[in-house]
């Protein structure tokens, strides 16, 4: 917790001390109303006037006026502080979560960071609110309180320490015994929704196998854990409420009769004071009490702020693995790859995903990666845009290792397009255009030129055509649209390589053939590096790299290939009959 | 009860009508009445004590105030009135068993309403998710599932809290309110009206701030909202942006709506704060004005000093209600448009009732009729204009067709996840509209694209809802679907637990989805896209393990990739809702018609371009 106070700046701490001195004051303004109260049992006691009255009374105003006035001002610093706090955490998360790598981001998961980013934010930012003035004030009017009090009667402030005592043991209590309870909520409320969201997606399944009434036994048996729990939660919360009542109006009652009994017990002429001073301690005790509660209930707040705070820190504490480089003055654009000895393994994970991988890829050549599910072929082409990082070995780009490029450098030279195509909110240009800088922002005409070779003219029939409205994650288009437009994306780019991380799988046919000859014309002289399922995608490359269990097991043209490697041709034959394949 | 939240408003939005929404939820708390009117009764006897305590407090003060010698510019005029020490323990007698009755009784009554609150909020969530099981699909499939979500969670959530902070809240703060208000006229009716002035100026002064900060909360939350889409397409999309460069853009997007964000926020914040201080004040002043009205008519002896002490108690028990009954309400209203919501959602149509259709079914041969059938999605939107097919028992038909010829519609049609507008589906001659859906369910087994698992061991994912399912016949399953020996490599076996930390590909997801068909070994058999997700030689294992499925059973394949349906016994080639060709395979080659160009563009052998 104490860590995010680091984020605040010199003049946040300014205001800081600005905001505890307005709480003082305020405290000093609240405390000295009563006083006015004893001086006027005094003055209507020894014959004051009505004058006598108005001018105590009028002090009394004036106290409270300051008092309001005061707390206004430090609620205003206060209020910036803290919103202020919350803007620049969620600033500088959000900048650490950008530059992360895919590592990073599924250690976290991206619901998680989510969250992290905003409901904890939030978190920490509400504490802070309260805990600027409220963690001040409490300790300043239970101390200046006190020391009012403390002169006055030891009998009436034993009274009070007792009534302190007991609120003090009664939330001691309530806190060990539900705080773990008031844990378990978040699970057991994750675990229902869990329930509910598996019973949605699988409405289907669910039904095909007349399960609807498997599902609602289990969502019952969470439904009855979270109730119990819930209930049992508030049958100890319920325990507040009386003690405070008690407390709050015994106090006063046991103040009254310790007076009762000292003015009994006094002499004629000090049984005023006694008589005024009661009247006072009635006020001051309540606001001892009440400080005591307000922090009371801060610590009781903490505990959830400091899961937050920490959550927080775990990702601003994280570094991204992948380091950008130092950056090379000699940009060769040829689109030149290599492969050098890569080997690759997943941070932890004992085995490697890839290992000795050897090759080259000139420019404008047309290499595929064929392989069964878990081979490594997504891996081994996510190494070359650095969404990870080899673990063993080189990998290349126009003679440099990319590692030694800046990110941005490396990745002007590439178009990614990603096997879940991606879309962001905005226009349908805005998204191809996306990332590129003002001078490099291509003509309306490049759109089209990008979109065309896409296979994405639908485009031109939306409501706006290249303006059209794109919804948060694209959801108002479907996939293949989707799909054609973040290729479209890539190739506005203009880049030396393209990257297709089977991202053909989505078009149907027809498309994925007419792209493929779109491409062949209007992008030569590009390096393509292509990840596919289907033979047909790929049959015609210059280069088919055939993967098995993280290794390259061939290597060669189609034809090649079908004579001399057993994986590829078991491949081949699994998607076409012999004679089609011998028609070829 | 503190609620431990944060300090946005959890809820801006207006219900459409709050006393029928109140009133819908007062019906369905029915079943507590009990429990709501004891508990109601006794915070009321509570309130009541809490009344009464002043007024006692108020003659202590007068006898002690009476005992004090009175003196007037320093001269004694009167030597104070002696009192008997038994009386001062009488009063705190009376008091004392007051505040403790009191105290148990708003116990009771605490733990009584959270019972109702907690029960209710069960009931609740278990009707939605009843409901959930109960809606059409044609329901379903519109709602986005964030939204049902969200009732079942969120909005149940805040109707419990709600009631259970607010109207126990809501009834001893009227009770009180109404209450000091009679006893300050009855003691003192100038000081009364003088008190309640003051807090009336306080409150209206409270209410314009309130109306003219109404703005900053709106605006705060609309932003909240905005940034929050900012940063989710930004986390889930984070790759795309990163590799194109476009990280700037995004950082300068983001940070231009957390500026906003900042300024509306504290804004709201500041307004937020400043209404305990402004209340503090407004109960400050009420006392001030207490203190000097109440020292004026003591001087003029209108009154005894005790009056003066009663009254600075009542301002306070007076001034905290009304504070209270104003959050109450807001929360209230809250509360009612959840709960708009969740009757909305509880009152939608449910799926027509079939408990009077009792068609005997004969075990099931297979013999599929399809007759004319007719169905859109929309009204207006005929998707399947006029789709008939006889299929015999046995048979393995494949539908194909391009993306949005109503492949997966003929499924939902089977299946009676849609019912037909119009035509009729008969298996083996009995309507499957005769039949209850259930009747018609248990005919098929099904394997979707979708690889729906869920959370739980491979064992009860295999089995799920099947009964008397022994080991052996979950490893003849498995081994037919080849499953075996990823199943021996799990650290438990069948009882390793499926959840997203397990590392499962969705091929061997799908996988299990085909030998979770395999044990449920219904009569007939459905696979949509079931092998989409895995690669070719993967798939070929599957293959061999479908084949075995199919074989004596009539069956639904609708594929991708055509080569799996080669050996279907009829295709049907389905193209904007028509069945424009249909035979087995080499009848609809030789036919050269749509289905060979489709066949010959997956492939693009001849001479067809591919990336050089």
């Amino acid at each position: 917790m104490l860590k995010q106070l680091k984020h605040l700046t010199k003049k946040d701490w300014i205001f800081a001390l600005i905001i505890a001195a307005f709480v003082v004051c305020d405290v000093y303004c609240e405390l000295r109303i009563p006083e006015y109260m004893q001086q006027i049992v005094i003055t209507i006691k020894s014959g004051g006037t009505v004058n006598d009255i108005l001018a105590n009374g009028a002090k009394m105003l004036m106290f409270a006026v300051f008092a309001i006035l005061s707390v206004i001002i430090a609620k205003f610093f206060s209020s910036r502080v803290a919103i202020g706090l919350g803007k620049k955490l969620r600033s500088k998360i959000y900048n650490k979560v950008i530059d992360f790598s895919d590592a990073e981001i599924k250690k976290f998961s991206t619901s998680s960071l989510i969250n992290r980013t905003t409901n904890d934010v939030v978190q920490v930012q509400s504490i802070v609110a309260m805990g600027l003035t409220l963690l001040v004030k409490a300790p300043v009017m239970a101390v200046m309180a006190i020391i009012k009090i403390v002169n006055t009667n030891l009998a009436w402030t034993l009274a009070t320490a007792i009534a302190v005592g007991m609120i003090f043991i009664t939330l001691l209590i309530i806190t060990f015994v539900a705080i773990p309870k008031f844990k378990k909520i978040q699970t057991l409320t994750d675990n229902l929704n869990k329930i509910t969201r598996e019973n949605l997606t699988g409405t289907r399944v669910v039904r095909a196998f007349n399960a609807e009434d498997y599902q609602q036994s289990k969502f019952e048996k969470a439904n009855e854990e979270i109730t119990d729990n819930h209930l049992f939660i508030s049958k100890t919360m319920s325990l507040i409420d009386p003690t405070m009542t008690i407390v709050m109006n015994g106090l006063p009652l046991a103040v009254y009769i310790i007076g009762a009994i000292l003015i009994y017990n006094a002499g004629m002429f000090e049984k005023l004071s006694i008589l005024a001073n009661m009247t006072v301690f009635g006020s001051y005790s309540i606001q001892v009490i009440m400080s005591f509660i307000a922090l009371i209930m801060i610590f009781m707040q903490l505990p959830r702020a400091q899961v937050s705070a920490r959550r927080i820190n775990e990702v601003l504490e994280t570094k991204s693995t992948i380091e950008d480089g130092k950056g090379t003055d000699k940009p060769i654009k040829t689109g030149e790859i290599q492969f050098v000895n890569v080997g690759f393994k997943y941070p932890e994970a004992e085995e490697y995903v890839l290992h000795d991988i050897n090759f080259k890829v000139k420019q404008g050549e047309v290499v595929a990666f064929i392989g069964s599910t878990g081979s490594g072929k997504s891996t081994l082409i996510n190494l070359v845009p650095r969404i990870y990082d080899a673990t063993e070995g080189q990998v290349i780009v126009d003679g440099v290792n990319v590692k030694d490029y800046t990110v941005e450098q490396l990745n002007d030279k590439i178009g990614y397009i990603s096997q879940k195509a991606i879309l962001f909110s905005g226009t349908v240009k805005s998204n191809v255009t996306m990332g590129l800088k003002n001078g490099e922002k291509p003509t309306d005409e490049d759109v089209k030129n990008a979109l065309d070779i896409a296979q994405a003219k639908f485009v031109y029939k939306l409501d706006g055509g290249v303006e059209a409205r794109i919804d948060q994650g694209g959801k108002n288009v479907s996939g293949g649209q989707k799909q054609r437009i973040s290729i479209a994306r890539a190739l506005a780019r203009k880049p030396e390589i393209l990257i297709f991380d089977d991202s053909f799988s989505a078009l149907d046919y027809k498309t994925d053939k007419a792209l493929r000859e779109a491409l062949k014309t209007k992008a030569e002289g590009t390096t393509c590096l292509i990840v596919a399922q289907r033979i047909g995608t790929i049959k015609n490359a210059d280069k088919i790299i055939v993967l098995d269990k993280g290794a390259v097991v061939g290597e060669g043209k189609h034809d090649e290939l079908m004579k001399n490697c057993s994986i590829y041709k078991e491949i081949a034959l699994s998607q076409l009959s012999k004679e089609e394949l011998k028609n070829a | 009860m503190p609620r431990m939240n944060n300090k946005f408003p959890a809820n801006f939005g207006k219900p459409q009508n709050t006393k029928k929404a109140i009133a819908r939820l007062f019906k369905y708390l029915k079943v507590f009445m009990p429990l709501i009117i004891i508990s109601t009764i006794l915070i009321i006897a509570n309130t009541v004590f809490r009344i009464i305590g002043p007024n006692q407090l108020a003659k202590l003060t007068t006898i002690l105030e009476k005992s004090v010698p009175q003196f007037s510019n320093g001269i004694l005029v009167s030597p104070g009135t002696p009192f008997e020490i038994s009386r001062v323990w009488e009063i705190a007698g009376i008091l004392i068993v007051l505040y403790a009755f009191g105290a148990v009784f708003s116990y009771i009554a605490n733990v009584m309403i959270a019972k109702v609150c907690f029960k209710a909020s069960q009931k609740l969530r278990t009707d939605i998710s009843n409901k959930i099981n109960n809606l059409p699909l044609k329901k379903l499939d519109r709602t986005p599932h964030g939204d049902i979500l969200s009732t079942v969670i969120n909005d149940v959530d805040l109707v419990g809290q709600t009631l259970h902070h607010s109207v126990s809240t809501l009834v001893g703060s009227i009770v009180l309110f109404f209450g000091s208000l009679f006893m300050m006229f009855i003691t003192n009716w100038l000081m009364a009206l003088a008190a309640i002035c003051t807090t009336l100026l306080g409150f209206s002064v409270m209410l314009i701030i309130i109306k003219n900060s109404q703005k900053y909360f709106i605006r705060q939350q609309r932003q909240l909202g905005e940034l929050n889409g900012v940063i989710e397409e930004s986390y889930s999309g984070q790759t795309v942006i990163k590799t194109y460069n476009a990280k700037e853009e995004f950082k300068e997007k983001f940070e231009k709506l957390n500026e906003q964000l900042y300024v509306s926020g504290w804004k709201s914040q500041f307004i937020s704060g400043t209404m305990n201080p402004v209340m503090n004040f407004v109960g400050n002043l009420s006392y001030v004005v207490v203190c000097i009205i109440g020292s004026i008519l003591f001087i003029k002896g209108e009154i005894g000093f005790g009056v003066i002490t009663a009254f600075m108690i009542y301002v306070r028990l007076f001034t905290n209600p009304l504070n209270q009954i104003s959050q109450a309400m807001t929360s209230i209203q809250s509360a009612a448009a959840a709960s708009e919501r969740i009757f909305d959602f509880l009152d939608e149509d449910e799926l027509e009732d079939e408990s009077h259709k009792n068609v005997n079914i004969p075990e099931i041969k297979g013999n599929v009729d399809i007759e004319n059938v007719k169905f859109g999605y929309l009204k207006d939107k005929e998707i399947i204009h006029n789709f008939s097919a006889k299929i015999k028992a046995g048979q393995k038909v494949a539908i194909v067709g391009p993306t949005g010829a109503g492949k997966t519609t003929i499924v939902n049609l089977l299946m009676r996840f849609y019912d037909a507008n119009d035509g009729d589906i008969k298996i083996d001659g009995i309507s499957i509209y005769d039949m209850k859906r259930s009747q018609v369910r248990d005919i098929f087994a099904m394997v979707l694209q979708d690889t729906w698992l869920f959370e739980g061991t491979i064992r009860e994912n295999l089995i799920y809802n099947k009964e008397n399912v022994t080991t052996e016949m979950l490893d003849e399953a498995c081994k037919a679907c080849g499953l075996d020996h990823f199943i021996k490599t799990l650290p438990n076996g069948y009882d390793t637990v499926l959840s997203d930390e397990t590392s499962v590909s969705v091929g061997q997801k799908q996988l299990l989805t085909i030998a979770r068909a395999m044990i449920q070994n219904a009569p007939m058999l459905i696979l949509d896209e079931a092998t989409s997700n895995v690669d070719t030689r993967t798939e070929e294992t599957i293959q061999i393990a479908m084949d075995k499925l199919t074989e004596n059973r009539t069956s639904f394949v609708i594929a991708h990739r055509l080569s799996t349906i080669k050996n279907a016994d009829k295709i049907l080639v389905l193209k904007d809702g028509d069945v424009i060709e249909s035979g087995n395979h080499k009848e609809l080659i030789k036919k050269n018609g749509f289905y060979a160009e489709l066949y010959n563009s997956q492939f693009s052998l001849e001479g067809s371009a591919v990336i050089e």
